[in-house]
């Protein structure tokens, strides 16, 4: 009797393949896929990976990167091939292009710009600080003043 | 006088850039596919399973690919217009029906006419990965050597067809 439970047991178990299946089959793999699926966008909901994303597209691009990483292509290779299909919008990192510059170059743009203009305002308020002396006469009457108010 | 000037040209930019990046939609992504060779596929078609349908079958004629399926909402949307294209004889539509059951296909086509020439079957979206697809529904101008003039994403609009579809396919049919 048990024999026959341990038996049928084992005979349900491809039941419970499926998805989960490929994840057994190669952890290391699967891990290389969530790995590189992180550096990915998802094209339906844009602001998720396709490492996080429930989307049935990102389910079967997780897919299509598993196989891809069985054929033995590498993760370079891979991503040329679906920006060959997506474009460069699939990259959560853009590329240096021409029409990247801005995005790449901009922020350090910005930031040389505004230490520039701060130093020329700091050097610009120094001017103005050291013009303001008091004369003798007027600094007599805050040294009478401050006294004053001590008292 | 500088104090002014500076400040208002800073947000003159700032507003330009912002007025045209708010005005782009992200959803259209473009696709690195046009200008190139459409993506060979070989599959069975949805009325006649046991055949195949290749874009080789196409090599010399203007046509569409017209990628849906019986679960999307906007497809229907823009079905009657796919049917008032077909009516016309301008141009043939090939039917990528994309992720789909076959049954419910078939029924939909049969309940609301049949735009297409014929209608292959990827229930896998494995083509519809090669053709880079992401929003059900898409169509795809092919020319006559085969190349992917054009994809709009998104369901075709009375507009898009008027003033983006016909031109380039007449332009197309004279080359």
């Amino acid at each position: 009797m048990h024999n026959i439970l341990i038996l049928l047991m084992f005979l349900s178990l491809p039941a419970y393949g499926g998805e989960a299946q490929d994840m057994a089959k190669d952890p290391v793999l699967e891990k290389r896929m969530v790995v590189l699926a992180e550096e990915l966008r998802c094209l339906v909901c844009q602001n998720e990976s396709l490492a996080s994303s429930h989307a049935d597209l990102a389910e079967d691009l997780r897919r299509e990167v598993r196989e891809l990483m069985q054929k033995g292509m590498s993760d370079q290779e891979i991503k040329d091939y679906l920006v060959a299909r997506y474009g460069d919008f699939v990259l959560y990192e853009p590329p240096m292009k021409s029409y990247t510059l801005l995005l790449w170059l901009g922020p350090f743009a910005l930031l040389t710009g505004g230490l520039g203009v701060l130093v020329y305002q700091l050097r610009n308020r120094r001017k103005t600080v050291a013009e303001a002396t008091l004369s003798l006469e007027s600094e007599a009457r805050a040294v009478a003043l401050l006294n004053d108010e001590k008292r | 006088m500088m104090r002014f000037i500076l400040p208002f040209v800073i947000f003159i930019i700032l507003a330009t850039f912002l007025f045209v990046g708010l005005n782009l939609n992200p959803r259209e992504v473009p696709s690195p596919l046009v200008g190139k060779p459409a993506p060979e596929f070989s599959l069975p078609q949805l009325h006649n399973p046991n055949k195949q349908f290749s874009p080789q079958e196409m090599k010399g004629k203007v046509w569409l690919l017209n990628v849906w399926a019986s679960w999307c909402a906007s497809c229907e949307a823009e079905h009657p217009l796919l049917m008032e294209l077909a009516r016309q004889n301008i141009v043939p539509i090939v039917g990528l029906d994309y992720k789909d059951k076959r049954e419910a296909a078939l029924k939909m086509l049969e309940h609301r006419g049949n735009p297409y020439v014929i209608t292959v079957s990827d229930p896998e979206g494995r083509t519809g990965i090669d053709y880079g697809v992401y929003g059900v529904p898409e169509t795809y101008v092919i020319d006559k050597q085969g190349v992917i003039q054009h994809k709009q994403i998104g369901p075709v609009t009375e507009e898009s067809i008027r003033d983006k579809i016909l031109p380039l396919i007449a332009e197309l049919e004279k080359k």
